[in-house]
């Protein structure tokens, strides 16, 4: 850091923090602003006046939104999800990549398999196709079609093959040379060695399964089974949440409860997992990215 | 120079950036582990087969659909017995008014995304960077790339809420004086509102790329620079920005392989029929012809042409990139 001595720089210095602090406050002010309504009373909400603080603080939204069953349930699909879908999708991962990874060993058509795979992940034929090919073979309406289609992604493969092959072949060899099949070297030598990157893997699938919330409404037509981010999408006309909620204000038992905080609780339900987890791994996000990279 | 894996939220997937004249020679094969594909080496076929069966059932079989587009389609009949009609659907397509403003909106969006989120990211990088407190950095880095990992229900929710017209933004602009923006029903706000709110999403997790590739710049050549009397401006101007600008190039050049996608989660859930006229972009239509209307046909002309227009882009963007910055998508 070159730091000079002169008002210039001390002037332009505090122009910078002060436009990063104008800029990190744009981040953070609209979930602050979104929790103080989520937190506070009904009049004040529907009256628009709540700012930055709860004004007349009370739970009544979260607990309301609590003993939603159709709310609960859909976290339960999410988590569901979730749970299937990352070992599913280390093992689809793990098992392309080796081979592809595998270039001292002579295989003809490996070269032509990884093309064929890059460009068929990368044309999309669109949602009608899509949607009739899932009918026919029984997805819709079926609770693997949130997790088979995309337990193959060419970002996640690339990745792992990378890491791959930067392992020593040494430790191949010998593996090898003490009698090992492809099963063995890759579950026994590659998958140990390999936590960063499969932990890596693991960060992005829970992330693109949580907040998956498309796939749930178009395929599946039984409500029942939508996860928590297409129960919430579904949520999203403040008609339907009065109405969610009416009944808890009829008979008293959450009288603070509005549309727009229970709809506000529901989302901080929806991040907190993330809010939690995300600061302590942040790194491993951002070198998951880099570990990738081309050596050399 | 930082060469790195990037995920875009549109794409399906992003392969390393490798520099563009590479093709690994052949790693000399080894006596004791080559040979023809003997007896071990089949193995290595079978653990591709998941991934075959995948490919086939989730990408090469959907491609019948492309039939759909031909044909009168009834789906109790199903696609053999519907009655074909060549190019009537196409030419139904194009010849409505809305596909050429369903093309503008989704390009403009498109456009509007791509080049905003990188200069957003470069330019907040380029903040952080002065910063001297790597605590600071890291605090600043976690906070503004926490949108990026929330989907676009979430951030959609709280932008109706911020947004609408009796939000809390217009709530600031009354209490200032200024006259209430509806950002959500006026259709010549709307793509404005699009565009800044994806950029406030993404320009965190932009910057994350430029900050990697600013710390690769050598910091011996900022301090002969500035022994040479060059200043922040200075040593900005012609160190720094050439220093990053093959990966800006890179991440622009790349980002226009989705001209056609323009995000459409986001759309979906901001928009609503008063902004169709401008906020509507191809995959919404094809969403709302289809699953909401029923309109098989069109739908699917439009998902078709969509698919193989958007594919040529990206291997043009991956092409020119090449180019253009030495990087590559693959």
């Amino acid at each position: 850091m070159i730091r000079e001595r002169s008002v210039k720089y001390l002037v332009v210095d505090v122009f910078i923090y002060v436009v990063l602090g104008l800029i990190l406050a744009s981040c953070v002010l609209p979930f602050i602003h979104e929790l103080a309504i989520s937190l506070s009373a009904r009049p004040e909400v529907m009256a628009n006046r709540v700012g930055l603080w709860p004004t007349g603080f009370n739970l009544d939204n979260y607990r309301a939104v609590a003993t939603k069953d159709p709310f609960l349930r859909s976290l339960l699909m999410a988590v569901l999800r979730v749970v299937v879908a990352v070992p599913c999708t280390l093992l689809m991962t793990v098992l392309t990549a080796y081979p592809f990874a595998m270039e001292r060993v002579h295989m003809p058509g490996r070269r032509t398999f990884m093309t064929v795979m890059i460009l068929a992940n990368l044309f999309d034929i669109g949602l009608i196709p899509r949607y009739l090919s899932y009918l026919n073979l029984g997805l819709i309406d079926n609770f693997a079609v949130l997790i088979l289609p995309i337990l193959l992604l060419t970002f996640n493969v690339i990745l792992v093959v990378n890491f791959f092959r930067g392992i020593s072949y040494e430790l191949v060899e010998s593996a090898m040379l003490d009698g090992a099949n492809h099963l063995n070297i890759l579950f026994k030598v590659m998958v140990p060695l390999s936590k960063p990157v499969l932990a890596t893997i693991s960060l992005f699938t829970i992330v693109r399964h949580w907040n998956a919330w498309f796939d749930g409404i178009v395929y599946l037509r039984d409500v029942k089974l939508w996860p928590l981010q297409s129960y919430l999408y579904s949520m999203l006309s403040t008609q339907q949440l009065a109405t969610e909620y009416a009944a808890f204000r009829f008979s008293g038992i959450f009288p603070n409860v509005s549309p727009h905080g229970a709809e506000a609780a529901m989302v901080f339900f929806a991040i907190l997992p993330i809010v939690i987890v995300y600061p302590f791994l942040q790194r491993y996000f951002v070198s998951g990215m880099q570990l990738g990279a081309v050596k050399g | 120079m930082a060469q790195e894996l990037v995920e875009r939220q549109s794409t399906p997937a992003l392969p390393e950036a490798r520099p563009a004249q590479t093709s690994p020679s052949h790693p000399p094969t080894l006596p004791s582990s080559s040979g023809k594909a003997g007896p071990r080496h089949w193995l290595l076929y079978l653990l591709l087969l998941p991934a075959a069966a995948a490919l086939i059932l989730f990408r090469v079989y959907p491609l019948w659909g492309i039939g759909i587009a031909f044909v009168d389609y009834n789906p109790v009949k199903g696609l053999g017995d519907s009655a074909w009609v060549g190019w009537k659907n196409f030419q139904e397509v194009f010849r409505r008014p809305e596909t050429i403003n369903l093309v503008r909106n989704t390009v403009v969006i498109a456009l509007g995304k791509i080049t905003l989120e990188e200069v957003a990211g470069l330019s907040f990088a380029l903040l952080l960077y002065e910063v001297r407190f790597p605590l600071y950095r890291r605090f600043a880095q976690v906070v503004t790339t926490f949108p990026h990992f929330f989907s676009w229900v979430i951030v959609g929710t709280m932008a109706l809420s911020l947004l609408g017209a009796t939000g809390a933004v217009n709530g600031l602009f009354a209490s200032v004086g200024l006259p209430a923006v509806r950002f959500l029903a006026d259709k010549r706000v709307f793509p404005y509102t699009l565009v800044f709110s994806d950029v406030w999403k993404e320009f965190g997790w932009s910057a994350v790329v430029y900050l990697a590739a600013l710390t690769q710049i050598n910091p011996e050549l900022l301090e002969a620079a500035a022994v040479d009397g060059a200043g922040r401006g200075a040593r900005l101007w012609r160190i720094v920005l050439p220093g990053v600008l093959p990966v800006f190039v890179f991440m622009v050049a790349i980002g226009m392989g989705g001209i056609l996608d323009a995000g459409f989660e986001q759309v979906l859930v901001l928009y609503n029929p008063a902004v169709y006229s401008t906020g509507d972009i191809l995959d919404t239509y094809v969403y709302r012809m289809g699953l909401v209307n029923f309109k098989f046909e069109i739908a699917t002309v439009v998902g078709v042409v969509k698919a193989v227009v958007g594919f040529v882009a990206i291997m043009t963007a991956n092409w020119v990139s090449g180019k253009l910055s030495g990087y590559r998508m693959f």
